[in-house]
């Protein structure tokens, strides 16, 4: 058997992953809300500055630091 | 630090700021609310936005109703007795720290397991131990931090449907069906005589085949059964050619692949299904906070105090209630049905049922009617019938609010359909009879390449791109279309009909007169103070217009609940109110809302208070009466005839007394002669002619809370932009009907090759998707263009 045959097995393989995929996050509601998932996410950062920053504030602050700037 | 504004929600704090922790706040609720949060580990709040509280509004026993089990299962959408899920629409939540601390409920109450908000609908789902808490001290601490969660009737019963996401999915299908598709027919467009292309291109063809079966069967079965339904009903739609485009795509590329006579056309069959479902998506724009299909049941309360025979309270549903029930309203609360009053004065703001601006004063024995809001203090009253009988609810089994009425309207796209298909038809059977007598080999090959290219995939965009980008533009100045066809309603509007209370004015007074002596600088010192501490919809009015002057703290401050205000400091003493309360004369002047007043026993006027029209209604008016017909239709009584005259141009007709009933049969009278009826309103009692006219448009001071039933809401700072509103319409029916021209022109090319008999696969993936993106660009452009010189 010609390797184009298992090619295209793997090809149309990967391509339905990403259509489940894309009926599962549909499934799952990812659709129903596209906007505070988005404002969320950057809550949970600072969530957890606030709970440590009581315990040892000073690593935390570079840590928070040094993130903003890989971003 | 800022001492202008207040900390918490950043109104500008008067002389009696609170102070507290170095900050100011606005008022006690504000300051209470910092409190709980800067207690409970919450401070974030301000740091994420700053001044983003609201006040608390919250009236002790407000929520008392929850307590009730029966209403609160009615408002749980999961109880398995250990754990309770409720979603509470909450119109306060604004910002991203609304999101954050109703997040964070469980910081605030340990028993909340977990708080969801879904900001574009504006609510939150919370999870908690049933066994801890209980849906009212949930309810009631929501309120205390500012986001009182709004709970009526239409929250009780049959839970909402859940959301249609067919149209997700399909696009999803299409989509991922038309890349996959011109994946593997890339190798056939160059056409290159290679010897494992050509030893594989049967493998390619196939899959192509299997790729485009869901494309034909489940993202394009809409326009499939959409053209069905048109033409058993013998009508030509827009779906006709383009279902005839599919099939003819899908069939003749089948067999194309089938006999070995080419590639077939399966890259155009997936994008034409994929760029027509984006279309569509694009232009179901829906603004998921707002509701346009509200009735009267989103403004009723869910609960209401019934007094038993043994004279005790006690909390029944507002469905329950029946004929003889007695039942008990307090201040700020809604007459749920018809009733007649039996104990206490009642003062009663019809506003929202009738259109009638002031107060109205009912005495024992007399009837009130089910939509009231009583002002002053608790009542008892005895029910007429039940919910649904009353005056103002009887209004909605009229025929206009059941089946709602698609049928008279057809869209331009859709007349056009009909010409187009016809002329498809044509044009695909004339070059195939010129083919039977030239070369009867090219007959097949033409006539369904004439029914492919001129499948009218762009003048189906242009319509859904258009109407979509200017429902945007339109939601992004605060006027909310229900859905893209108002639009174009509104571009074919003819005649215009006005509310008067609520719409043309403000429910505000704003200018007053005052007849009689004039007042000393004490007495208007007290007077203002007096009025400070009084919550009636005159006083508040009054007070804000009365000019600046000293407030006094008083030494005696009375209110009689509908009669009126006594204040004392010192040796002198005021009295503000009715005539009878201040003078004991009864001079009632019906049309006007007057305040009396006198001080130390001695009468010495009255303010006289006229309701406040919008702003720029009379260049409105002057503007629209060049472009259609209008006229005024109002609850009210006519004592504000000859102002009105004044503003609007002359001769407007204009109509005083009507019931909810008369205008809704006004308009369908005016339809009947052939108007197209734009109304414009904002009340229940204009719920039945904003439902028959062919566009209802609310008006809306603050768009979260209750506005009727309507086709589009639109906030009152903008009313005085409704004409340019139109004439935006309008315009942008004019750029659709550029965009069938463009896309024509796409045709009268690609037809060139079909009848020659030349079209090649590659020149029909080509032009396809090169009309449908030009279009999509050339009308996004051109709204947008439009959008500039709209305010």
């Amino acid at each position: 058997m010609s390797v184009i045959y298992v090619l295209l097995t793997i090809s149309i393989m990967v391509a339905l992953l990403f259509f489940i995929a894309f009926i599962h996050s549909v499934r799952s509601g990812q659709y129903e809300d596209s906007y505070t998932p988005s404002v969320r996410m950057l809550f949970e950062d600072e969530l957890l500055k606030s709970d440590e920053t009581k315990e040892r504030k000073t690593p935390e602050i570079q840590k928070t630091n040094s993130k903003s700037k890989q971003m | 630090m800022d001492n202008e504004r207040c900390f918490h929600c950043g109104l500008p704090c008067d002389i009696d700021a609170v102070l507290f922790q170095d900050k100011s706040f606005c008022c006690q609720g504000c300051k209470t609310v910092y409190e709980i949060f800067d207690s409970n580990d919450l401070r974030y709040y301000y740091e994420l936005q700053s001044a983003a509280g609201k006040t608390p509004d919250y009236a002790p026993g407000k929520f008392d109703f929850l307590g009730n089990p029966e209403i609160a299962a009615q408002l749980l959408e999961f109880n398995n007795g250990k754990h309770q899920v409720v979603e509470f629409f909450i119109p306060s939540i604004h910002c991203s720290s609304c999101i954050w601390v109703l997040e964070n409920l469980q910081k605030l109450l340990p028993e909340v397991v977990q708080s969801q908000v879904d900001f574009p609908k504006k609510t939150v789902r919370i999870t908690f131990r049933a066994t801890e808490t209980d849906l009212k001290e949930i309810a009631i601490l929501l309120s205390r931090i500012g986001y009182e969660p709004s709970i009526s009737l239409a929250d009780s019963g049959p839970q909402k449907k859940p959301e249609d996401k067919r149209l997700i999915y399909q696009l999803g299908v299409a989509g991922f069906a038309f890349g996959n598709i011109m994946f593997l027919s890339f190798p056939e467009y160059f056409e290159v005589e290679e010897f494992w292309l050509d030893q594989y291109k049967l493998l390619f063809r196939w899959l192509m085949f299997a790729f485009s079966v869901p494309v034909v069967c489940y993202a394009g079965l809409d326009y499939l059964t959409s053209a069905y339904k048109g033409l058993r009903s013998k009508f030509l739609n827009i779906d006709v050619p383009i279902a005839l485009g599919i099939l003819v795509l899908f069939i003749r590329s089948t067999l194309e692949i089938t006999f070995d006579w080419g590639s077939g056309f399966f890259d155009s069959l997936s994008g034409l299904v994929f760029f027509l479902l984006l279309g569509k998506y694009f232009q179901k724009r829906t603004y998921s906070f707002l509701s346009f299909e509200r009735d009267y049941k989103s403004y009723f309360p869910v609960a209401v105090t019934r007094i038993n025979q043994s004279r005790e309270e006690e909390i029944v549903q507002v469905n329950d209630v029946e004929k003889g029930d007695r039942l008990l309203i307090r201040h700020g609360e809604l007459i749920p049905v018809d009733g007649i009053l039996q104990n206490g004065e009642a003062e009663i703001d019809y506003s929202f049922v009738t259109g009638e601006a002031r107060p109205v004063h009912v005495g024992g024995g007399e009837k009130l009617f089910a939509g009231g809001k009583q002002l002053g203090g608790p009542i008892e009253i005895l029910a007429n019938g039940k919910v649904s009988q009353s005056y103002l609810t009887r209004l909605w089994s009229h025929s206009v609010f059941g089946e709602r009425s698609e049928s008279r309207f057809k869209t331009l796209t859709d007349r056009i359909g009909k010409r187009f298909t016809l002329a498809v038809l044509t044009i695909a059977f004339t070059s195939a009879i010129f083919w039977a007598f030239t070369d009867p080999s090219k007959i097949w090959n033409v006539f369904t390449a004439v029914l492919i290219i001129a499948c009218p995939c762009a003048i189906a965009l242009a319509a859904p791109f258009t109407m979509g980008n200017m429902l945007r533009i339109f939601g992004k100045r605060k006027f909310y279309l229900k859905d893209a066809a108002v639009i174009e309603k509104l571009a074919g509007v003819n005649t215009v009909i006005f509310d008067k209370t609520g719409t043309l004015s403000t429910r505000k007074y704003d200018q007053i007169t005052y007849e009689g002596d004039a007042l000393s600088p004490q007495e208007t010192s007290l007077l203002k103070s007096t009025l400070r501490a009084s919550n009636h919809p005159l006083s508040r009015s009054l007070y804000q217009l009365l000019k600046e002057h000293d407030i006094t703290v008083l030494d005696q401050y009375e209110e009689h609940l509908g009669e009126g205000l006594y204040g004392c400091k010192g040796s002198a003493s005021i009295k503000i109110g009715s005539s009878e309360f201040v003078d004991k004369c009864t001079s009632s002047s019906p049309d006007r809302s007057v305040v009396h007043l006198s001080t130390n026993q001695e009468y010495k006027g009255h303010f006289i208070l006229q309701s406040q029209y919008r702003d720029g209604i009379s260049p409105l008016m002057e503007q629209l009466a060049q472009q259609v017909e209008i006229g005024v239709l109002s609850g009210d009584h006519d004592g504000e005839r000859n102002r009105l005259e004044v503003l609007l141009p002359p001769l407007t007709p204009m109509y005083f007394n009507q019931s909810p009933e008369d205008k809704l049969l006004f308009v369908n009278g005016l339809q009947d002669s052939g108007k197209r009826v734009m109304m414009v309103g904002d009340g229940l009692n204009d719920a039945g002619a904003l439902a028959q006219s062919d566009v209802g448009i609310a008006l809306s001071e603050d768009i979260n809370v209750f506005s009727p039933a309507c086709d589009g809401i639109l906030d009152a700072g903008k009313f005085k932009y409704l004409g340019q509103y139109i004439q935006a319409s309008k315009k942008a029916m004019g750029i659709i009907r550029m965009s069938f021209v463009l896309s024509l022109l796409y045709n009268l090319v690609g037809l060139y090759f079909a009848v020659t008999g030349q079209l090649q696969p590659v020149v029909a993936a080509i032009l396809m998707p090169l009309s449908s993106i030009s279009i999509v660009v050339f009308t996004t452009m051109a709204t947008n263009w439009l959008g500039k010189y709209i305010k």
